[in-house]
């Protein structure tokens, strides 16, 4: 059976009993004016917020169209990737290497520090409301600040050099994994703790017995997740001078020496993907295809 | 009264124990073997990043002493006091700093909006139902990762050099970055749509765009939003750092108080960005609550 595309049964049918299904589905065919308004009222604020943005940041047309025309110029210096010597290629190995241990001891730290201190934020093992309050408010605030910013303070504290990225890796993981590890003890089945408490035991074993079976493999599979995000903010805190690749990528780009900064950049894509199948094959191992998020 | 426990008789029990007992051992050979290596990992990788443990025990009281120093006002009648004993010394710059954190919100709004966009119109290309053909959704995929991947400051540094320092290359790079985070959360929303409307407009001779705009954006608007102002509030902290590379917003004027050591100006930014981003993360989180409400009542 064809059917010519023009004419659909379906379509005669419908535009036969136009009369009949706009009586049927009125808000449909006259959607009410006040929605309308409204619907075009947070658009027009929307555009307007938009093209006073536009305005008051300085964009403006010529050195869109300029800049864009250098981009393209850049686009093309940059290929093919090349790091000229293979001395160079090395030296951005190690820069690599370092990155990549620069997030692996930041994350992994962050997450035993942050482990005591994610019982001690959630509200089932510790209902004191103020000491809750407080905790959460400290750890929000640690969050709140950027890791760039963190890496800057470090390397005034420090000095230069990957240590003061991973100090500030650290930092901005620690805020997190509390957060995060506290959230998921707060979810956690009460049952398994219930029942160690009646049959004896005490609340530190209700904690070891009845909710770290149940949070330790949520935990892993977080602390991985964010391993893989890690890698990539560890690649730039090098243009503070906190460690890793970042400080060589900074410098590329400033002397223009594009092929470089292809390259760089391709090394990058390569770590963060590689680190991507890893963490994901070993959370998977943890919690089951399924359960991932 | 005493409950009976079934007890096995000892010879079936000492068996069974004894499977149990060589399950657990295995278990717990696997673990350490996963923590042996860990704890090797940890060791390499902390001579690999240079961590001198020994140094950072002795430095840690400079620490403390930053911190302590940042909160402390160095002029002014209240030199050397907690900076709240003079808060109007230590804001000295606040109308300036205002001008900057405005401008830094515009910043990720802008970026936001634009990146919104693009992955509102790349969802639609690379979700698995709702691609055109394979080759379209596989390119757009790619390419929403590529510019997911590359970290927004890089851009950044490279969108500088192109367009001049300024808030420009700032709202640029956020908003490449953005476009690829945001089309890929999209996809994955689009991905998981009821796909009867679709079916019922193609069955009709709808075109492609028709299917897009009639069957699916009604079902998707809502978490979109909510994606994107989420999104905004990650940008909100992403705008903060630009002007560490010159590209716009308050960074520029943190690095400057950081790097020159006016310590008291570090403690007023920080407190006036971190104040920022609260009030941001609770507006965008009101909003949302919303707009997931407003989805479940229609």
């Amino acid at each position: 059976m064809t059917i010519p595309a023009a004419e659909h049964p379906l379509r005669i049918a419908a535009r036969a009993d136009r009369d009949g299904l706009v009586q049927r589905h009125p808000e449909i065919f006259h959607p009410s004016p006040a929605r309308k308004i409204r619907a075009g009222l947070v658009i027009a604020l929307l555009i307007g917020l938009f093209g006073y943005g536009l305005v008051v940041l300085e964009f403006d047309g010529a050195r869109l169209v300029s800049g864009i025309g250098k981009l393209g110029q850049f686009l093309w210096f940059m290929l093919p990737p090349s790091t000229d010597t293979w001395a160079k290629f090395f030296v951005y190995l190690h820069a690599l290497a370092e990155t990549v241990a620069i997030a692996f001891l930041g994350t992994f730290t962050a997450a035993i520090l942050a482990l005591p201190v994610g019982f001690l934020v959630a509200k089932n093992i510790v209902p004191n409301a103020v000491i809750h309050f407080l905790s959460r408010r400290i750890v929000d605030t640690i969050r709140g600040v950027d890791e760039l910013i963190w890496a800057l303070i470090w390397v005034s504290v420090v000095g230069l050099g990957p240590f003061a990225g991973v100090l500030a890796l650290l930092c901005s993981n620690f805020g997190l994994f509390s957060k995060l590890f506290s959230e998921a003890i707060e979810a956690a089945d009460r049952k398994a703790s219930e029942g160690i408490a009646s049959s004896g035991g005490s609340k530190l074993h209700g904690i070891r017995f009845g909710i770290l079976p149940q949070v330790l493999p949520i935990f892993g599979s977080q602390v991985l997740y964010f391993f893989e995000s890690n890698t990539r903010s560890a690649t730039i805190i090098g243009i503070v001078g906190a460690g890793g690749i970042g400080l060589h990528l900074a410098e590329q780009i400033r002397v223009l020496e594009y092929q470089h900064v292809s390259a760089l950049i391709l090394m990058i894509l390569v770590t963060v993907g590689i680190i991507d199948q890893i963490s994901t094959r070993l959370r998977f191992a943890l919690i089951g295809e399924r359960a991932a998020p | 009264m005493s409950t009976a426990v079934p007890r096995l008789p000892d010879h079936q029990l000492s068996s069974l124990a004894g499977a149990y007992a060589e399950a657990v051992a295995a278990k717990r050979r696997q673990l350490y073997i996963g923590l042996g290596l860990f704890v090797l990992a940890y060791i390499v990788a902390g001579i690999v990043a240079e961590v001198r443990p020994t140094t950072f025990f002795t430095n840690l009281w400079r620490f403390t002493d930053y911190i302590g120093r940042i909160f402390t006002l160095e002029q002014g009648a209240a030199a050397g006091r907690f900076v709240l004993f003079d808060v109007v010394e230590w804001m000295w710059g606040f109308d300036k700093w205002m001008k900057l954190l405005w401008e830094t919100l515009l910043i990720a709004y802008v970026g936001t909006l634009i990146g919104a966009i693009g992955g509102f119109a790349f969802s639609f290309l690379s979700a698995r139902n709702l691609t055109p053909n394979s080759t379209v959704g596989f390119l757009a995929k790619r390419w929403l990762e590529f510019f997911r991947t590359v970290p927004e400051i890089v851009f950044a540094l490279i969108f500088v050099v192109a367009f001049g320092l300024g808030p420009v290359p700032g709202v640029l790079a956020i908003a490449i970055h953005t476009f690829g985070a945001l089309g890929k959360q999209f996809a994955e929303v689009a991905e998981n749509i009821d796909m009867k409307p679709v079916d019922g407009l193609t069955a009709t001779g709808a075109t492609w765009s028709e299917c897009m705009r009639f069957a699916v954006v009604p079902q998707v608007l809502s978490n979109y939003a909510s994606y994107a102002l989420l999104r905004f509030e990650v940008n909100v902290r992403g705008a903060a750092v630009m002007g560490f590379v010159g590209a716009g917003g308050i960074g520029q004027d943190l690095v400057e108080a950081i790097r020159k050591f006016y310590y008291s100006d570090v403690s007023a930014i920080l407190v006036l960005i971190i104040a920022t981003v609260m009030i941001i993360d609770l507006a965008t989180e009101w909003l949302r609550h919303r707009l997931i409400g407003l989805d479940q009542r229609s």
